[in-house]
C-alpha cells in the first residue's frame, strides 16, 4: 500500500510546483476590486482546467487553478463510520481555526474533506518550496493521525467496556 | 554574476531607470512610487511619489525629456515632471474604469500608452492648453485584461499581449501631434487604432510580455505555458514557438538582435537565441553555486537534526533571486547591443547584470 503513497506525493507535489505560479491580478469586472478568480469564476480565460490527482477512489486530490489564486481540494481515506466521524471533527477542528492556517479555507468544495486557498500575496509572503511542502506534509499526516485517534478510540473503548463488565463478574 | 541591491522585504512590483543610470523608480508594492538615487554604490531614497490611492501597477522613465508616467490599480495615471526640487504630477484623463496594468512611453516621448483591465489602451498625448494628457482608446478586438505593451522602435506601432493568448500589433498613430507614417513591414495602411496582426503560438497561455527588437522586424513574447514566440515581419510574419521545460516566464528583452532574455517563476534569467528559423536554448545565466550539504560534518548534521529536525538548512532558495521575477528591464546599451540588464524580483531585489561579465563567468558563453 505504501508504495504507492510516493508516486501520488509526488505526482501532487510536481503539479502544485507548476500550478503555484500566480501573479496579482486586479479584477476585470468589477471595479478596484482584488478577487481570487478561482473563487469568483467571473472570466473563463482566467481559469485552468482542474486537475485531479487520485490514489485510489477514496483519496484524491482536486487542484484548481487561476490567474492569481488556486484551490487544493483533498478528499481524505475514510473506510468505516468511526474514521469518517474522526476526519469530519478533525477537519471541523481546523477549520473553525483557518484564519491561524492563512491558505486554509473555511469551506472544503463539494465532494472533499478540506480546501486550501493560495493567492499571490501569500507566495509574495512566503516561500513557495515551504508551502509545498506544507500541504505534502498535511496530506502525510492527516492519514497517520486520523489511523491513531481510531487505535485511541478502540483502545479506550476496549478498556471501558471491561471495566463495565467488571461489575457482572 | 550580478549586482544585488534589496529594498525590504516587499516585492517590487515595477521599476525604471533614468537615462545616466544614476536613479531608480520603483513600486514596493503599494500605492508609492520610491526614487532612489545611488551615491557611493548604495541607493538612498530621495523622493516618495505618493498621489496614487492604489498599488502602482507600472512605471516608465522617459531618457530625453526626464519625465516619469506612472499608473495604478486606481484607475489613474499622472506624468510626473523635475521642477529641481521636487516632482510634480500632471494628470492623465485616461477614461478607464478598470485597473491599469502597464505603462510605455513612446520612443520619441511625444506620448504613452497605457494597458488596462477594461480591455482597451489607452494612448495619451499631451494637450497644452488644457495642461493634462489625453488620451485615445484601442479597443477592438482585444477580449481580456491587457498585460503588457511595447512600442516599436518607429514611434508609430504597438504591441499589446493580453490574457486572452494573443498578442496583437496596432498603429497608434495620433494625427493631432504627429506626421503621417510611411508604410512599413508591418502595414501600409495605419490609421489610428488599425490592428496589424493578432499572433497566437497555437495554444494557450497569458502573454505576460512582448518586446519588439531593436530593428522593429522581430516581436517577441511570453505566454504562461512557458513559451517563446517570435514573429518576423521581415520573414513574412512566421511564427517560431519554442515550448520550454520551465516554468512560465514573465518578462523577456532583447539584448541584441537576436538574442532574447526571459525571467520569471523560476527565479531565474534565461538566454535563448533566434536564428536558422529556430529559437534555441543558450544558458541560464544564474548558474547557483553548489550548496554546501557535502561538506558538512556527520556532527553538525546530527546537531542540526537533533535541533531543527531537518539535516540541512533548505530554507533559502540556491539562484540569487529568492522569488518570481516580475521585469526586466535594460539598464544599459541598447536593445540592439545591451551592456547591462536588471531584474526586479517578488523578492524585493533588483539585480543588475552584466552582459560582459557574464560572457567571462559562464564557460562556452557568446552573446551575438
Amino acid at each position: 500500500m505504501a508504495a504507492t503513497l510516493k508516486p501520488y506525493l509526488e505526482a501532487v507535489r510536481k503539479t502544485l510546483h507548476a500550478s503555484m505560479c500566480l501573479e496579482n491580478f486586479p479584477s476585470q469586472v468589477v471595479e478596484r476590486h482584488n478577487k481570487p478568480e478561482v473563487e469568483v469564476m467571473s472570466s473563463k480565460e482566467l481559469l485552468f482546467t482542474p486537475v485531479v490527482i487520485s490514489r485510489n477512489e477514496r483519496e484524491r486530490v482536486k487542484i484548481e487553478g487561476s490567474i492569481n489564486s488556486i484551490r487544493i481540494s483533498i478528499a481524505i481515506k475514510q473506510a468505516d463510520e468511526i474514521e469518517k466521524i474522526l476526519c469530519h471533527k478533525f477537519t471541523n477542528f481546523m477549520m473553525q481555526r483557518a484564519e491561524n492556517f492563512f491558505i486554509l479555507r473555511r469551506k472544503p468544495i463539494e465532494g472533499y474533506d478540506i480546501s486550501f486557498l493560495v493567492t499571490n500575496f501569500h507566495l509574495e509572503q512566503m516561500l513557495k518550496h515551504k508551502l509545498v511542502d506544507f500541504v505534502i506534509h498535511f496530506m502525510e499526516e492527516i492519514d497517520k493521525e486520523v489511523s491513531n485517534l481510531k487505535l485511541a478510540v478502540n483502545t479506550r473503548a476496549r478498556i471501558s467496556a471491561a471495566e463495565f463488565l467488571q461489575c457482572f463478574n | 554574476m550580478a549586482t544585488q541591491y534589496r529594498f525590504g522585504v516587499e516585492p517590487i512590483t515595477c521599476h525604471a531607470w533614468n537615462k545616466e543610470q544614476t536613479q531608480l523608480a520603483l513600486s514596493p508594492n503599494n500605492d508609492e512610487v520610491h526614487i532612489y538615487g545611488l551615491s557611493g554604490g548604495q541607493w538612498v531614497k530621495q523622493h516618495t511619489l505618493s498621489e496614487h490611492t492604489q498599488r502602482v501597477t507600472g512605471i516608465d522613465w522617459a531618457p530625453k525629456s526626464n519625465r516619469i508616467v506612472t499608473c495604478g490599480v486606481d484607475r489613474n495615471a499622472y506624468v510626473w515632471t523635475f521642477n529641481g526640487t521636487k516632482w510634480e504630477p500632471v494628470l492623465v484623463i485616461l477614461r478607464i474604469n478598470r485597473a491599469a496594468t502597464c505603462v510605455k512611453w513612446s520612443p520619441e516621448e511625444n506620448k504613452f500608452a497605457i494597458g488596462s483591465g477594461a480591455r482597451l489602451i489607452s494612448v495619451c498625448y499631451y494637450e497644452s492648453e488644457n495642461n493634462w494628457w489625453v488620451s485615445k482608446h484601442i479597443k477592438k478586438p482585444i477580449r481580456s485584461t491587457v498585460t503588457c505593451l511595447d512600442w516599436h522602435p518607429n514611434n508609430y506601432l504597438l504591441a499589446c499581449g493580453s490574457s486572452d493568448f494573443k498578442t496583437r500589433v496596432y498603429s497608434a498613430y495620433v494625427k493631432e501631434i504627429e506626421s503621417k507614417p510611411s508604410a512599413n513591414e508591418w502595414g501600409s495602411k495605419l490609421p489610428f487604432a488599425a490592428m496589424l496582426g493578432e499572433y497566437s503560438n497555437g495554444g494557450g497561455g497569458w502573454v505576460h510580455a512582448v518586446c519588439f527588437s531593436s530593428s522593429g522586424t522581430k516581436l517577441a513574447w511570453v505566454g504562461h505555458d512557458s513559451s517563446i514566440s517570435i514573429v518576423d515581419a521581415a520573414n513574412g510574419f512566421n511564427i517560431l514557438t519554442a515550448k520550454t521545460s520551465y516554468l512560465p516566464f514573465t518578462s523577456c528583452l532583447w539584448v541584441t538582435e537576436n538574442s532574447l532574455v526571459v525571467g520569471g517563476y523560476d527565479n531565474l534569467p534565461l538566454l535563448f537565441n533566434c536564428s536558422q528559423g529556430a529559437i534555441n536554448f543558450v544558458n541560464k545565466l544564474d548558474i547557483p553555486k553548489k550548496s554546501g550539504g557535502g561538506s558538512m560534518s556527520a556532527m553538525k548534521r546530527f546537531q542540526q537534526m537533533d535541533t531543527r529536525g531537518r539535516d540541512s538548512e533548505d530554507s533559502k532558495v540556491v539562484t540569487l533571486h529568492q522569488n518570481a521575477i516580475r521585469q526586466l528591464t535594460l539598464h544599459s546599451g541598447s536593445k540592439s547591443s545591451c551592456a547591462k540588464f536588471a531584474s526586479g524580483g517578488n523578492d524585493g531585489q533588483i539585480l543588475v547584470w552584466d552582459i560582459r561579465t557574464l560572457e567571462s563567468q559562464i564557460a562556452g558563453l557568446t552573446i551575438s
